[in-house]
């Protein structure tokens, strides 16, 4: 399968996600830029992490009218996949691809942090290979993660278990001493109601091999390729 | 017309410099001269003081694929195609008058030095000095200098791995702030800073030209900082995100054939980076300062060449071959302007709107006066050295106590609170993260990793320059060989009072005869090195700072190891001395006599062909696969070195002999060349043998295991009181 990973000027986590994806676990991955807006060629799409546009006036706020997005929001129309990490996830929910914001960090530094993340979640096609109440161990590193949307909003994400991760200790137990940002809830990744558009704020493409600490992060990207492999069969 | 003093002060020439400029040109110069000759005989690029001294120090290496000097920095061999070039740069005053975008432009200089090399950036450490914490300006100044960092490394996706922090009064007032970055190149892609024939262009990209940063050379740098009232407009004000872009758009410029040459911008702005560029390519350069794009409408020559805005490069780009080059840069959205073209000649002559305002010999604006000085040690040094550490009064606090206090030292205990702010992940690459000895990277698509580490004890270095500056050579390259890595080059970033008086200047002469003693001694060259001068806090001159950066080389980057502790029932060792405790000579520059009795005295030593065998065996012991942990011991001596190896392995040690009547010495004394490994019982034999053979002495001290630690009969205290000193020290003392 083939993944497009959006480049916006300030992303920075790209080159990661095409070594996890391509270099780790060998898929086909292209980089996008921001002005493109031909993603047929794509089964998946990545929005990496980073600054796009540096971030100015809010995260996510201006790469939400770029040309690539406008592309990304039909994509994930036509049921694409298309996950968000980090900054591609505040770019989703700036977009409107996903509800909520994601506010300072409650104690209003940034953190670089390994966080244990509770799969809340394993009937998506982003975590079908982990099992329901496993945590996995990736890292986080971002200033704006705190997580928030109405009270409507967040019962809807919790009854319909769109909620896909939370950040719990290494035993699987969610608490707010162990809430790294104030998220509401603890979470850290939601899905949308149709399945098929994710964002998480910690980075999976960091945790890809033992040698750099872990290699846990790559469950979500497997997860990814079965599923898309079965649906391109 | 005479030049008044007022002017010269600007500028920060003397009025011996000045007669020597007339003197050169065989005229006055015209007021835009001028301010070209005091950026570019400021101490920051003209390296007036430093210069004789720097001459004498190691450069030379097989390693070497760039000589240092002839561009930027050194480049190293790395082997298997891949090479390295890394340096040190401070930005100490800007810091002291605007800390969070002081520390952040600092940042964002030496990532322009190194990828001018054509090197991706892969690595920052920061080494930073302050006063005492319990101060309120010192915590604003340090919660703005982290705060600089984390913004500029965290948002231009380079990782922040490592570095160091010190608190002592010495630098109240005027913190340190020390910035390294490696860069990583493919073999035979380095970039000159330089130009290839008359007729390349040149030309700049990145930002408009403002009116900030205009006299940080000469003003900031080259003096002391105390004596302006308000300097804040010297201080420029960074933009990562232009930086990433400015990155990629340039390492991608580098593939166009048209790209012959790549410069950073940095202090002195276009002038030094533009007249530095002709030099090198021994041409002449015409400049057409009005073509500069400009932030603000009505700027000067004088402002537009002296202006230190952040962000913008310099490209030497064949006549005719510049098409792409504006294409590639629009695709990046960066301006990209023609200012000028090498010429054949000697001259660098300046037109502003057709008319030229300048035209001057580079040579005589490049060839900075050096100062030759002989320095005298003075007495009260021979007085501080000959302290009789004997009669320091033991303590009524029991000695567990005072190592939970020596623990929660802001000077000893975790950093974690800090570098949790910077992101030390991204690029996939970090192997081990910051809080050991030396930080480790794998190199993608190669066996092979580098370890980088900073260090530099001010204390030890105030107490005798010479070998205070050989043992921070020793104690940086040991941080590497506990990893495993074996050192292959040093950069220096000097942080030194007042040249002009003559204890600064003994400083001075007897520091980089040690950084040349120890550098030979390793067998390695410095391949960059940076000064930072006038450092002085509330008139007095700081503890000489010689902040060396090390990098070493691990042929298999899976063999290395890190300083927590592994496993019950391990045999805990040390490398490097044959009994377990310290003496009473060890207490010289110590952090326990600073902590516990507010003294800074006695007698540094340093046993070269010690140091030298002892981390060769410690190497060679992780190469074999002996030893499970590695780690020096340094600030606080062996009682902490212990307990840092239990808390980060986050388990239990038992040291079995007894420290004596002079527990204090013995357990916080930080005698050098001391290296603690930790292994399985099957290997301590193999490990004997291999310290034998090299002469270098060994003591088992005791087991690795259980939840407490023990050292003799002094001290039995849980684990978790150690961990929780340890952990949350710096948080507590830094605390408003």
């Amino acid at each position: 399968m083939k993944f497009g990973i959006v480049v916006f000027p300030g992303t920075w986590s790209e080159k990661d996600t095409h070594h996890a994806v391509n270099g780790v676990l060998g898929q086909d991955a292209e980089y996008i830029w921001h002005g493109d807006e031909a993603l047929d060629q794509y089964d998946a799409i990545v929005l990496p992490g980073g600054f796009s546009y540096g971030d100015f006036l809010r995260c996510g706020a201006i790469a939400r009218f770029s040309p690539v997005m406008e592309a990304v929001r039909n994509f994930a129309d036509k049921g694409g996949p298309v996950v968000g990490i980090c900054n591609g996830f505040q770019v989703l929910c700036e977009s409107g691809l996903l509800p909520g914001v994601l506010m300072r960090n409650d104690h209003l530094e940034f953190r670089c942090i390994w966080t244990d993340l509770k799969v809340e979640n394993d009937t998506t096609m982003f975590t079908s290979t982990a099992t329901k109440g496993q945590t996995l161990h990736i890292p986080m590193s971002h200033g704006e993660g705190n997580y928030q949307a109405d009270e409507a909003t967040i019962e809807k994400l919790e009854g319909n278990g769109q909620v896909v991760f939370r950040y719990a200790d290494a035993a699987g137990n969610v608490t707010p001493e162990i809430n790294p940002n104030g998220s509401i809830n603890n979470i850290a990744g939601i899905i949308n109601e149709r399945g098929n558009v994710m964002g998480m704020m910690p980075h999976p493409e960091k945790a890809s091999e033992k040698l750099i600490g872990g290699d846990d992060g790559n469950v979500i990207f497997k997860s990814m390729i079965e599923n898309i492999v079965a649906t391109l069969a | 017309m005479p030049v008044t003093q007022e002017t010269l002060d600007e500028i920060a020439l003397s009025r011996d410099e000045y007669e020597a400029i007339i003197d050169r040109l065989g005229r006055e110069p015209e007021p835009l001269e001028l301010g070209l000759f005091g950026a570019l005989w400021s101490e920051h690029c003209g390296y007036k003081h430093t210069k004789a001294l720097l001459r004498t120090l190691p450069s030379s290496s097989d390693r070497l694929l760039v000589a240092p000097g002839a561009e930027n920095a050194g480049v190293v061999d790395l082997g298997d195609g891949l090479a390295v070039c890394f340096k040190i740069e401070s930005h100490n005053h800007p810091s002291a008058v605007e800390p969070f975008e002081g520390a952040a432009t600092g940042v964002g200089g030496i990532i322009r030095d190194i990828f001018a090399m054509g090197a991706r950036p892969i690595a920052l450490l920061n080494s930073l000095r302050f006063g005492q914490p319990d101060d309120a300006r010192t915590r604003y100044l340090l919660n703005g200098v982290i705060g600089g960092i984390s913004s500029y490394g965290n948002c231009i996706g380079i990782p922040d791995v490592g570095g160091e922090i010190f608190f002592s009064d010495t630098y109240k007032g005027n913190p340190l702030v020390n910035a390294m970055c490696v860069g990583l190149i493919e073999n035979g892609k380095m970039a000159s800073a330089s130009a290839k024939e008359p007729g390349d262009l040149l030309m700049l990209v990145g930002a408009d030209t403002g009116r900030d940063g205009i006299h940080g050379a000469s003003g900031l740098a080259s003096r002391s900082f105390e004596e302006q009232a308000e300097m804040r407009s010297a201080v420029q004000v960074g933009n990562p995100f232009l930086e990433k872009v400015l990155i990629e758009a340039c390492i991608e410029s580098l593939d166009l054939p048209g790209v012959v040459g790549l410069q950073d911008c940095g202090a002195a702005g276009i002038t030094s980076a533009a007249i530095e560029m002709a030099e090198r390519s021994g041409m002449g350069l015409k400049l057409t300062i009005d073509d500069v794009p400009r932030r603000e409408e009505g700027m000067t020559p004088y402002e537009v060449m002296l202006s230190e805005s952040q962000e913008r490069m310099l490209l030497a780009v064949t006549h005719g071959m510049e098409g792409p080059v504006f294409d590639l840069f629009e695709k990046w959205d960066l301006d990209a302007t023609v200012i000028g073209e090498f010429e054949l000649g000697e001259n660098v002559r300046i037109y502003d709107e057709g008319v030229e305002v300048s035209s001057t010999p580079v040579i005589t604006l490049t060839d900075a006066p050096e100062y030759k000085f002989a320095g005298v040690k003075p007495q009260w040094l021979t007085d501080l050295q000959n302290a009789d550490l004997s009669a320091t009064p033991i303590p009524s606090e029991s000695p567990s106590e005072i190592l939970l206090k020596m623990l929660a030292s802001p000077n000893i205990a975790s950093r974690f609170p800090i570098y949790r702010q910077y992101d030390y992940h991204v690029q996939t690459n970090t192997v081990v993260e910051p809080g050991g000895d030396a930080a480790v990277l794998r190199l993608k698509g190669s066996k092979r990793g580098i370890a980088v580490s900073t260090d530099c004890n001010g204390r030890i270095c105030y107490l005798d320059p010479e070998i205070g500056t050989a043992i921070a050579v020793a104690e940086a390259c040991r941080n590497l060989s506990v990893t495993g890595a074996l050192p292959v080059a040093l950069t220096d970033g000097l942080n030194f009072g007042n040249p002009e008086t003559p204890d600064v200047q003994f400083q001075l002469t007897e520091s980089i005869a040690g950084m040349g003693r120890a550098a030979d001694a390793f067998g390695i060259p410095i391949v960059s090195g940076n000064a930072s001068l006038y450092n002085q806090s509330q008139g007095t001159d700081i503890f000489p700072t010689p902040i060396i950066g090390s990098l070493g080389l691990l042929k298999d980057v899976e063999k290395h190891v890190t300083a927590g502790f592994k496993s019950d029932g391990d045999v805990i060792i040390m490398l490097g001395a044959d009994s377990a405790w310290d003496d009473i000579d060890g207490l010289a520059g110590s952090e326990y006599l600073d902590l516990i009795h507010g003294k800074v005295e006695g007698q540094p030593k340093l046993d070269m062909d010690l140091e030298i065998r002892t981390q060769a065996v410690c190497r060679d012991a992780i190469e074999k696969g002996l030893v499970k942990s590695g780690h020096d011991v340094s600030d606080g001596g062996l009682a902490v070195a212990i307990t840092e190896s239990a808390v980060i392995g986050g388990i239990g040690a038992s040291i079995t002999a007894a420290p004596g009547e002079r527990w204090d010495a013995a357990m916080f004394g930080e005698t050098q060349s001391r290296i603690i490994v930790s292994a399985t019982s099957e290997n301590l034999s193999e490990i004997e043998k291999l310290a034998q053979v090299s002469n270098v002495p060994m003591v088992a001290l005791g087991t690795v295991g259980g939840e407490s630690l023990s050292f003799g009969d002094s001290i039995t205290l849980p684990l978790a009181d150690a961990d929780d000193a340890w952990k949350n020290g710096f948080s507590r003392a830094t605390a408003d």
